[in-house]
């Protein structure tokens, strides 16, 4: 449990810059929400038995979840690992690179975790969930956030200069956004998109998420979950053995 | 207690293929301020990293503190405190969060953290700073804030990367008072430098390290006394050249850098006085320091 003080650090941080962190991360998806849910939604009739803004509250919910995860676990990791040394500063004292890494996503994936439950806190104080079971959105927010966290952190750590996310950033988050079941049911995707989705996290954690707000229980809850944590776990691994590699030389 | 507070034998790394620590052997005794001088590339930092247990050596064993490194490098850290050569403080924490966030690292409770913190304060001339914003600090308090933090753990033993590179005189005396008070309490320092004023005037014993390897250790009087002779006259001006003829046979051995000529021996004064006759050439006749050792062991070209 040495990895709590990294995790202690991160949050003395983010209390002192709460006002900025708090407009990024819980601002900034609303606005989406709401604009594109009652923007869009005033042209659509309901999507899969839910009106578009309950649809999309689903999707996004997810999708701000992975992007703060992702923000933190990349640019703000990359930040106190490369650019102010508070990595070599910590492995002075009796912490390893292992602690770091786990302090690290389980940070990112608590500042995940708040952006996802103020989505489900709107999602009840506006109406668009009609069951409590949308407070089980809780604990999922917070598998998408580690499962994300965890690759994010694996770019962290193999990142050169900070150019190199935007490949991550373009080349797989914003198509995976697209495909997941965020915007439009992934279904009416072509076959071999779908497949994709599939094999990608983002798409789990709304399968999780959209029958919790519909107000029943989702279908193969427990594959869905594996697969967050899969990639939560493999990601660990990884960004551990990529981080060693890179802290020896 | 043990003999050594830290020893090191046949320590070897490689990056790649250039090999960057050559088969170092160390024995450092508790108490004694032990200095690693060299030149850049030298191989010093890569060693106490590998002393830290940081970086995995390719070959040879380390004991810190009784316990073997890398193997249990965590238990040894807890009793070792780090100064790096380029302050990594919190810039988003104040003075004291800096010293209670890092006192967490090592698991101290909080009470205990806050209670040691007005005696670092007061040792780092930092007393009353505690809610200073980092950014408005300067780098010699940012320096002393760097040695404050790494006593948070009241360690038996300090590494120091190069402690005072780039402070203003009056910052860097004040840290080497400390770092002798440091001493008087007990604790063993482990630094490096590349300042032979530094090394001379608070190292018990140094190793002179050079692509990899140590090539002399000793007290700082003892390497003068060693590998230089006592005195030494630096000629430079119009018309050395035309002295040189006569100055040459003066002293037992001449160097010449640029337009500077410098003669060491052990009775100089037949030279001083040949030189009167040449009163454009200008002169400083002084005794032989750690820089003329460490410039003859490791040459004058250039390490970048």
């Amino acid at each position: 449990m040495r990895w709590v003080s990294v995790w202690r650090r991160n949050m003395l941080v983010w209390r002192k810059l709460f006002v900025a962190a708090v407009l990024s991360n819980l601002a900034d998806p609303l606005i989406m929400l709401f604009g594109l849910g009652y923007g869009l939604g005033a042209l659509l009739p309901s999507v899969e038995g839910m009106s578009y803004i309950a649809f999309f509250a689903a999707g996004q919910l997810c999708t701000a979840t992975m992007f703060t995860a992702s923000f933190e676990s990349m640019f703000s990791g990359f930040s106190r690992m490369h650019g102010q040394k508070t990595w070599d500063a910590i492995l002075y004292a009796p912490l390893t690179i292992d602690d770091i890494v786990a302090g690290e996503i389980v940070w990112a994936a608590s500042k995940a975790w708040l952006t996802g439950s103020t989505i489900v806190g709107v999602t009840v104080v506006f109406g668009l969930a009609s069951s409590p079971l949308v407070l089980l959105a809780l604990p999922a927010a917070f598998l998408v956030g580690l499962a994300f966290s965890a690759v994010g952190l694996i770019m962290c750590v193999l990142a050169r200069g900070w150019d190199f996310f935007s490949y991550y950033m373009t080349l797989v988050m914003t198509p995976m956004m697209m495909i997941s079941g965020v915007f439009f049911p992934a279904e009416q995707l072509p076959a071999p998109l779908l497949a994709v989705a599939k094999a990608l996290p983002l798409y789990h954690g709304v399968q999780i998420v959209r029958p919790l707000v519909a107000g029943g229980p989702p279908p193969e809850l427990w594959l869905h979950a594996a697969v967050l944590l899969a990639y939560a776990a493999a990601g660990y691994a990884l960004a551990i053995h990529f981080a060693r590699r890179r802290f020896s030389s | 207690m043990a003999i050594t507070a830290l020893s090191a034998r046949g320590l070897r790394k490689s990056y790649g293929a250039l090999e960057v620590v050559s088969g170092v052997d160390l024995a450092v005794a508790p108490g004694e301020c032990f200095g690693l001088l060299g030149p850049n590339g030298a191989g010093k930092t890569t060693t106490l990293k590998l002393c830290l247990g940081l970086i995995e050596p390719d070959g040879g064993e380390i004991e810190l503190l009784d316990e073997p490194v890398p193997r249990r490098a965590r238990e040894a850290r807890a009793r070792v405190g780090v100064v790096p050569q380029f302050d990594n403080l919190d810039p988003d924490f104040t003075v004291e969060e800096n010293l209670v966030v890092y006192g967490r690292y090592f698991r101290i409770p909080e009470n205990r953290i806050k209670e040691r913190i007005p005696g670092l304060l007061e040792f780092a001339g930092l007393a009353g700073r505690g809610d200073s914003k980092l950014t408005t600090l300067s780098g010699g308090m940012k320096r002393r804030l760097t040695l404050a933090r790494a006593l948070v753990n009241d360690p038996q033993l300090v590494f120091m990367d190069e402690p005072t590179t780039g402070l203003d005189p009056q910052a860097r005396h004040l840290i080497w008072e400390r770092l002798r008070r440091l001493t008087q309490e007990g604790k063993t320092l482990v630094l490096t430098t590349h300042f032979m004023e530094e090394a001379e005037r608070l190292c018990h014993r140094l190793a002179i390290m050079d692509r990899g390897r140590i090539i002399a250790e000793g007290s700082p009087r003892a390497l003068i006394a060693e590998h230089i002779e006592p005195q030494v006259v630096e000629v430079h001006g119009q018309g050395h050249e035309e002295w040189m003829q006569r100055g040459k046979a003066l002293a037992p051995r001449v160097e010449r850098v640029g337009d500077t000529v410098y003669c060491y021996g052990e009775n100089i004064e037949p030279l001083v006085k040949s030189l009167s006759a040449f009163p454009d050439l200008s002169y400083l006749h002084r005794r032989a320091s750690l820089e003329d050792v460490f410039l003859k062991l490791t040459g004058r070209d250039l390490r970048d």
